[in-house]
């Protein structure tokens, strides 16, 4: 049972907010933590839980960089109250392989280079392993169209995108006869003609 | 975030009750319009009532032939159930066009319906907005407007519905199961969501308290002949500026049932009826195609900078239409994504 900080990380509140007991079963571990009913379950991570793989973006469902996975199912984590998760089984980045023996996602981001600053990478990879739970791409467009919840500012998307479909193809899950590789995706797009003089 | 309580009900009737016992009680779905709209202190309910505990997720064959979606079902899991994809493809691909996964495995199909506009000024509290603030005005008038209505809008409100799915319900003739303090009862789609008029601040015609517990497709799903065509300014994870949900019923070359419905353009999803019946009895081409796409926009008005979604809208309708048609002559639904008008 790893140590339960009862209060935020942070400056302490102005006064203290009206706080429930809430019982979270987060990477196979119970905790009990007395939040106020408004901490979303990224906040409980984060700030109660010292759980910070799971990084908080734009904090509105729009880039994805939060996401977890709930009883195997990737959600965003800013837009759901920890409250609300007492049953249920949540899995975030660091329940997802350990430091010895990664996750084949973990491995996979490594060698095709998948990431450049690194912030939107938890969130890619729990991303990632909710696609293949859910089992409906089979190709790179589904796959693309299917990982399109999770934003990349540094623009890391063919090798986020080599990298999922090297451990979906590994799996036996991509029907596709191509090697994937970092860099092997072909560009949709001709490359533009730089303008004449 | 304002300040609020939170209780968890166990059943319909309690969770009615407990919204009674409360001013400015709010019910939680999968929460993901709501808990940003409060984020941004636009909704500010006092207490949540959370639904994760009533069931009501079911996705059950009724004895009709019809399909009852569950109001706590998810979209993902609707949009997933074999019975969806078999029976009511268009609705599959609606629910699939909007969101992203992990907001689809959140959202419940009730919460599809409650879902509020995404008007910029809605969302921006230093704007008047009528719709936030009734009585205060209207900032998109006169502003930017892209997202913004080209059919059934008001001086008071010209913002639209955000939904695909509901784009889909419209077009299937779905009927709405609500329960309330004065008990239960069903709401026809068309009547479920309303124009702004001059009560732009009421998104439907649900009573206070009133809670959605199920939504009942008929049995007829068009499931031969469909298309459900979004256009947006990417290709994924963004709003409708147009989208066109239709569905045709072919005898031959003729067509002997039509239903056509858009998103994007109004204040609810907009089914015309009158299109429908230019469209049934008529043979499958470009010109039966046409007219009923002036049909539907013959009242559009544009607010400037959307004006250029009334000839979308048209054009929009005529290729959804095509692809419906020429569904059941190709092999491969994608390639349709890619044909011409």
């Amino acid at each position: 049972m790893s140590q339960v900080t009862q209060v935020p990380l942070g400056r302490a509140p102005v006064a203290p907010a009206p706080t429930q007991p809430v019982s979270l079963n987060i990477n196979g571990q119970a905790h009990t933590l007395h939040i106020a009913p408004w901490t979303t379950l990224l906040d409980a991570l984060r700030e109660y839980l010292d759980l910070t793989g799971t990084k908080k973006g734009c904090d509105h469902g729009q880039c994805g960089a939060c996401t977890v996975l709930v009883d195997g199912k990737r959600i965003n984590s800013c837009l759901s109250l920890a409250v609300t998760h007492e049953d249920s089984r949540i899995q975030t980045i660091e329940g997802l392989g350990t430091e010895d023996k990664l996750s084949p996602l973990q491995q996979a981001f490594i060698d095709h280079d998948a990431f450049q600053c690194g912030y939107c990478t938890p969130g890619q990879i729990c991303s990632a392993q909710g696609l293949i739970n859910e089992g409906k791409a089979k190709n790179e467009a589904e796959v693309r169209e299917l990982m399109s919840g999770n934003v990349c500012r540094c623009g890391a998307y063919p090798n986020i995108l080599s990298a999922v479909m090297e451990v979906m193809q590994n799996e036996g899950l991509i029907m596709e006869d191509k090697a994937w590789s970092a860099g092997a995706t072909e560009p949709e797009i001709a490359p533009v003609e730089p303008p004449k003089k | 975030m304002n300040t609020f309580t939170f209780s968890q009900a166990t059943g319909v009737a309690a969770a009615v009750q407990d919204n009674a016992a409360h001013d400015g009680a709010a019910y939680l779905g999968g929460g993901t319009n709501l808990i940003d709209l409060m984020k941004e202190n636009v909704a500010r309910p006092t207490h949540l009532i959370g639904l994760k505990k009533l069931g009501l997720d079911a996705i059950e064959n009724l004895p009709d032939g019809g399909l009852r979606l569950g109001a706590l079902a998810t979209n993902a899991d609707t949009a997933y159930h074999p019975e969806v994809e078999k029976r009511y493809p268009l609705l599959n691909q609606a629910i699939l066009a909007g969101a992203s996964p992990q907001l689809r495995n959140m959202a419940t199909d009730g919460g599809n319906l409650m879902q509020r506009t995404r008007c910029y000024y809605f969302y921006d509290l230093a704007t008047p907005c009528n719709k936030r603030e009734p009585g205060s005005g209207c900032s998109a008038i006169g502003g930017y407007t892209r997202v913004h209505a080209i059919l059934g809008a008001s001086e008071h409100c010209i913002a639209t519905h955000p939904s695909d799915m509901c784009v889909a319900l419209a077009a299937l003739d779905t009927t709405v199961h609500v329960s309330g303090p004065n008990g239960e009862r069903t709401i026809k789609f068309e009547d479920f969501h309303r124009l702004p008029g001059d009560q732009p601040e009421r998104d439907n015609t649900l009573e206070p308290g009133e809670l959605i517990t199920g939504l009942d497709l008929p049995a007829k799903g068009f499931a031969q002949n469909f298309s459900y065509l979004k256009l947006r300014d990417r290709t994924s994870y963004a709003f409708a500026l147009v989208s066109v949900a239709a569905a045709l019923e072919l005898d031959g070359n003729i067509i002997k049932d039509a239903r056509l419905a858009l998103g994007g353009v109004a204040h609810k999803p907009w089914r015309d009826k009158e299109a429908e019946a230019l469209l049934i009895g008529q043979p499958a081409t470009a010109d039966t195609f046409r007219a009923a796409a002036a049909k539907v926009l013959a009242g559009a008005k544009g607010q400037g900078t959307n004006n250029f979604k009334i000839e979308l809208a048209k054009r929009a309708i005529v290729r959804a239409l095509k692809q419906a048609t020429e569904m059941n002559q190709a092999l491969d639904a994608n390639a349709f994504q890619n044909s011409n008008p």
